[in-house]
């Protein structure tokens, strides 16, 4: 059936003017304090105008692509299996993330190499290990947790507490690190044992906002808001990263540089989430992990077939927590500075938005969507094209979030089932072969 | 005792806010099973639409009446929110319904970050002081420490009990209030029986958000100050509130935000304000952990 013009502009228009009724007050009206810190209003119906506008044009190409593609020729979906891409993209992946940082180093010279390494690289790999260690317990256990930053808190102020406080190198307080998050895991994983789905969601967000409050205001334990500063840095194994005497440069007779530290921690979260992944692959193929998955499909049916849920769930949240707390010692020693303003909720969210959008479960679809997302609002950051297109006062990184939050929205009108939706069993016969997530269970409480 | 009576007004005002929210968590739960993530964020924009709408009728149609400005102001941001609830559910609700069970979630948690920042994109992410209305008050008790209930504490309790009762009525005694239980109980039998299922759903949203619009007023009165981030910590505590007057009942919904109201106040008063929302989210985890149907809801059985 032919979609008539006439139907979809009036579709379009009639969206257009719900727009412009949702836009009345919050966008054609401005209100701002003035120099008695009183509020005035004043108007702006350009704005308002322009947004409705503008969901009249994407209503109308919505339209069109709609009806372009319920008039497309189906494909069958079928349970044949399905060409496996993921190990030779997770080579390609490897590949290019060991040679990313020498590759930028040539093009761009050590100044402009390190905002790269650091504002992409090292940002992206730490969300790629916080999702793989996410992974673990939403994705192969099917655990909604909401408040996984919690454990990332934990190994941040873990190192930062214990390397300022008794003066401990990194090196010996990223497995305590690991460690304490871990047993945090476990303590906050008890009392939700009994919860399923939603509820449990909420519960894990209320243990993160709780640790989130307690930091603010325990301020003889953590300093509170004010956080804690002047945290050492990374030392290569031992050898700090100084221009003097005894550091790194001078010992490898190299001409000292910043950009040597900046390699090394590269380097040292590329080996950390390789670590979480490699564990993660292994623990798949273990009893354990193939309990996690079981769990994940169906609780009532593993507990009948005598699976000990209690472990199961416990481990599975002490190994995510514990790659959440490595992943947190190393944001600290990044940073320097650890403060509550670093694992707020939104932290959690984008945590577990990554996850779900990769394709739950799906290792190499986790790092696709943590470049995605993470990647992509960091460019946001930087588009001075924009700037010219809406004047000077534009500033791209205000509309960051906004573009994030939109962006889970369509990801999951989009694909539901994340941009890897296909699940490889870890039992098979004759062939390995993946399936279409479509056809998983999975959850029903 | 006198600042146990202060302590106790204070507690039922919070809690009547609490409620309102609490009832657009519970129906939206009660009918599709889903956590409307964004609910605490609709509160929020009511709010703001309320300040907006005030700031105009005050100073750009110079409308010198405070009860005729607020009631309009009421009405309007009830009707917006409204509209916004019913908009956010077409598009990032609908189209998941069916699909799997995290996806609606992900959805909301998405919308909620969105309409923060949507608001704080286009309002400014400052503070914003409203100018005091209803400033008076009546003294209960005289004495060093009189006990006194202002205008605006009475206005909220006799607006939200309107309200309750106006609710209780839609849904006990009209047609939409049948659909919507039934949709409650079966919906695939309420769709066989000829019930519009989508539209009922529609229309729970659009009650949810009408009441957390006016809860939304009414904070935005009572306090004096919004700001873009407002929607979050309100929005989990009246998700307590509902999580505790059992989710899915709506006069368990008004309990719980009693409750929380009751819980927060007496414990920032005799406690420690600072830790106030640690108060509210234990309650949450406890609740959940120990009586997850809460005090008025239908146990929640597992079928295979």
């Amino acid at each position: 059936m032919p979609l008539s013009l006439a139907h979809a502009l009036k579709q379009a228009a009639i969206a257009g003017l719900l727009a412009l009724g949702l836009a009345f007050p919050i966008l054609a009206l401005r209100s701002d304090q003035d120099m008695n810190n009183r509020l005035i209003v004043e108007t702006r119906w350009s704005w308002a105008i322009g947004a409705a506008l503008a969901i009249f044009a994407l209503r109308l190409i919505g339209l069109y692509l709609q009806h372009w593609r319920a008039n497309r020729p189906q494909s069958v979906r079928s349970n044949e299996a399905r060409k496996d891409y993921g190990t030779p993209l997770a080579w390609a992946g490897l590949i290019i993330l060991f040679a990313f940082p020498f590759v930028i180093l040539s093009l761009l010279g050590p100044q402009g190499a390190l905002k790269w390494i650091n504002n992409y690289g090292i940002q992206i790999l730490i969300y790629v290990m916080l999702g793989w260690g996410l992974n673990i317990v939403v994705g192969l256990a099917g655990l909604l947790d909401l408040g996984y930053v919690a454990f990332y808190a934990v190994g941040a102020y873990s190192y930062a507490l214990l390397s300022t406080t008794y003066g401990l190198s990194f090196w010996i307080c990223l497995p305590l690190a690991g460690l304490l998050a871990a047993f945090w895991g476990i303590l906050l994983g008890f009392p939700v044992l009994r919860l399923r789905g939603d509820y449990l969601a909420i519960v894990t967000l209320a243990f993160g906002e709780i640790i989130r409050v307690v930091l603010i205001n325990w301020i003889e334990f953590s300093n509170g808001s004010a956080g804690i500063s002047s945290i050492p840095r990374v030392t290569f194994f031992g050898l700090p990263f100084t221009a003097g005497e005894g550091g790194f440069a001078a010992l490898f007779g190299l001409e000292f540089s910043p950009i040597h530290r900046v390699m090394f921690l590269y380097f040292l979260i590329l080996c950390l989430a390789l670590i979480t992944n490699v564990v993660t692959l292994r623990m798949r193929n273990l009893p354990i992990g193939r309990a996690w998955e079981a769990l994940r499909e169906d609780e009532i049916a593993c507990r009948s077939l005598g699976i000990n849920t209690v472990n199961t769930k416990l481990t599975a949240f002490a190994l995510g927590a514990m790659f959440g707390g490595f992943a947190g010692s190393f944001f600290a020693v990044r940073q320097n500075f650890v403060s509550p303003e670093s694992f707020t909720f939104i932290e959690s969210a984008t945590i577990l938005a990554i996850v779900v959008l990769g394709g739950m479960g799906s290792q190499i679809g986790v790092a696709i969507a943590a470049v995605l997302m993470i990647g992509g609002t960091e460019v946001l950051r930087e588009l001075d094209v924009l700037k010219a297109i809406f004047g000077e006062g534009f500033d791209p990184a205000q509309y960051r979030m906004l573009v994030f939050g939109l962006g889970m929205v369509v990801m999951m009108i989009w694909k539901p089932r994340g941009l890897i939706s296909t699940r490889t069993p870890t039992i098979f016969h004759m062939k390995r072969r993946a399936v279409s997530s479509d056809l998983v269970k999975e959850g029903h409480a | 005792m006198e600042n146990f009576l202060q302590q106790l007004i204070n507690a039922l005002t919070l809690g009547s806010i609490y409620g309102l929210i609490a009832i657009g968590y519970t129906m939206v739960f009660g009918i599709i099973g889903m956590v409307n993530f964004a609910h605490g964020d609709v509160f929020m924009l009511a709010a703001f639409i309320a300040l907006l709408i005030f700031l105009a009728l005050t100073q750009l149609l110079g409308l010198a009446s405070l009860p005729i400005a607020f009631l309009i102001v009421l009405v309007v941001a009830m009707v917006l929110t409204a509209l916004w609830s019913w908009a956010i559910e077409r598009v990032a609700y609908r189209p998941l319904r069916g699909s799997f069970r995290l996806a609606p979630l992900i959805s909301a948690i998405g919308m909620s970050i969105f309409l923060s920042n949507f608001v704080q994109v286009v309002q400014g992410p400052r503070n914003k002081p409203v100018p005091p209305m209803f400033t008076d008050f009546v003294r209960l008790t005289d004495g060093p420490l009189s006990v006194a209930l202002s205008y605006k504490q009475m206005l909220i309790m006799a607006v939200t009990a309107v309200l309750l009762v106006g609710l209780w009525f839609v849904v006990q005694k009209t047609a939409l209030g049948r659909a919507q239980r039934a949709c409650e109980q079966d919906r695939r039998m309420a769709a066989l029986l000829g019930i519009d299922v989508n539209r009922t759903i529609s229309l729970t949203f659009v009650i949810g958000a009408a009441l957390a619009a006016v809860a939304g007023v009414l904070y935005m009165m009572y306090y004096g100050v919004v700001n873009f981030a407002d929607g979050f910590v309100p929005g989990v505590k009246a998700f307590t509130a509902a999580v505790l007057g059992g989710i899915g009942s709506i006069p368990g919904a008004v309990i719980g935000g009693l409750l929380i109201g009751l819980i927060e106040t007496f414990w920032s008063a005799y406690f420690s304000s600072d830790y106030k929302d640690v108060a509210a989210f234990s309650i949450l985890a406890v609740v959940l952990i120990f009586m997850p149907s809460g005090l008025l809801g239908r146990p929640d059985v597992e079928k295979v």
